[in-house]
């Protein structure tokens, strides 16, 4: 194992080459373009055996992608913000086609007003697209999630499209030194892909064709059991890459849970900020955990409200706003997960790192703070936080 | 298509709609869609074969003497009447 320094984007692009993708059609938009233009100079330098389609948008890329994975091709590509929302029918139609397509997605603001910094609200407009969903906190789990990512998407028992997010230029552009592994193992632990149905002129079937009312909620049944099959899997996939790398992934990572009065709940680069607030709140004696989640789709209701149910208050970390909605979509998901339980937390959403707004661990601390006076006092201040708005 | 068969549930149906029967559209008898339906005068017609190129469902077909309509996939688009150089084709309405 050799370690690199490379950014988020550049690690994708790595771990992308190493798994021997054979189709990539990419279209570049801030901040993910480093990942498709690093990969194109590997296809350019003859590093690759790869077919590297330019298209005219995002939306004819994923549509080249979904054409692509359909022969039982290995298909990558990446977006950000407006290219994701641009490419969004196509994003049902890749999982409804049940393509096992892996795309790095550098998380950007949607505009109005254009912005071009990280948060999370590219991908959380596209949460019912039926694609898997993982969030990375750096750009090493970037490069292991990446890897992974083919091996559960290409799984017999999921065959759905996958989406590797990292947080827009924080971890996209910033350098660390990242343990790659050598060619050979990369190549061992995916293998060739074997898909269940292609597109063979010896053998001709017909996919996308229309269905009607009879039929369809049958193939949306379908979609339903092969997330649910997607944990199951995941563990299985990780389980094995920690025997190649010693590193631990899985459906989320717990730090000070054991004995939290007041936790914080989040996905991506915040939760190393919030792991080292809580590191130091814990000396100091409080009692404050964090859990970050890697795989948000599928939501694993069960073994993510086992982790949180036993704290008396919770701030759930959105960096996205779901304008009318009751809260934010990761803390929908976690009330709706809680609800069925007689003793929950005390809940509370803390709206915050819109538009790439940095967030200062001293903003942490005074969440955590609030949470434990919460805990204290089993009263919600503000069950809507906007952390680090202007007034 | 009748809705009379038992339809299969989504545990047996092929992953992701997948079609694994190629020409498997000729099972799907479209005739039944017509309202209208398209009759020929042979006595009017001259074989000019317009009509076999204008449909646009490649339900008329080619014969050694002359255009055969197949009432097992017309739709009654009359496309086929409004082309006819000859008019030898009426859009007849079918009967219930």
């Amino acid at each position: 194992m050799t370690i690199v320094g490379m950014t988020g984007d550049e690690a994708v692009a790595y771990a992308a080459k190493q798994s021997k993708v054979d189709i990539v059609a990419a279209y570049p938009i801030t901040p993910q373009t480093i990942m498709v233009e690093r990969f194109s100079k590997y296809v350019a330098d003859g590093e690759v055996q790869t077919e590297y389609v330019c298209v005219e948008s995002e939306h004819s890329a994923m549509s080249a992608c979904v054409g692509a994975s359909l022969t039982g091709a290995r298909v990558f590509t990446a977006t950000s913000s407006q290219g994701l929302a641009l490419m969004h029918e196509m994003l049902y139609i890749a999982s409804g086609l049940r393509c096992p397509i892996v795309m790095g997605v550098a998380n950007r603001a949607l505009s109005a007003p254009l912005n071009i910094h990280g948060d999370h609200s590219d991908m959380m407009g596209s949460r019912d697209s039926g694609w898997v969903q993982i969030y990375v906190e750096n750009a090493q789990e970037a490069y292991d999630w990446i890897i992974m990512a083919f091996k559960i998407a290409e799984d017999m028992n999921v065959q759905l499209p996958v989406s590797v997010n990292l947080d827009g230029f924080i971890i996209s552009h910033c350098v660390e030194g990242v343990d790659t592994l050598e060619d050979a193992v990369v190549n061992q632990f995916l293998q060739t892909r074997k898909p269940l149905f292609i597109l063979d002129p010896e053998k001709p079937i017909t996919f996308g064709a229309m269905c009607f009312t009879d039929y369809y909620f049958e193939f949306k049944r379908q979609q339903v059991e092969a997330m649910l099959n997607v944990s199951g899997v995941l563990d299985k996939v990780c389980k094995e890459y920690k025997g190649i790398t010693g590193r631990n992934y899985s459906v989320l990572e717990t730090f000070g849970m054991e004995d939290a009065e007041a936790a914080i709940i989040c996905l991506g680069s915040t939760a190393g900020t919030a792991r080292e607030v809580a590191r130091k709140l814990r000396a100091q004696g409080k009692k404050v955990g964090v859990v970050k989640l890697w795989l948000y789709r599928p939501f694993q209701t069960e073994e993510i409200s086992g982790v949180l149910r036993h704290v008396k208050a919770l701030a759930v970390f959105d960096r996205a706003i779901s304008f009318g909605a009751p809260y934010g979509a990761l803390c929908s998901d976690v009330v709706s997960a809680l609800h069925t339980f007689e003793k929950s937390p005390k809940i509370f959403n803390v709206i915050y790192g819109l538009g790439g707004r940095d967030i200062e661990p001293s903003e942490i601390e005074f969440v955590f703070n609030e949470a434990l006076k919460t805990a204290r006092t089993g009263v919600v201040k503000e069950s809507t936080m906007f952390l680090g708005v202007r007034e | 298509m009748t809705s009379e068969e038992k339809k299969p549930g989504w545990k047996s149906l092929p992953m992701g709609a997948a079609v694994l029967e190629p020409g498997s559209s000729l099972k799907y008898k479209t005739g039944d869609w017509r309202a209208f339906k398209p009759v020929v005068d042979k006595e009017k017609c001259i074989n000019c074969f317009f009509c076999w190129i204008y449909c646009p469902d490649a339900a008329i077909v080619r014969k050694e003497d002359g255009i055969e309509i197949n009432y097992e996939y017309c739709k009654g688009c009359g496309i086929c009447a409004k082309e006819c150089p000859k008019e030898a084709i009426k859009m007849v309405e079918e009967q219930k």
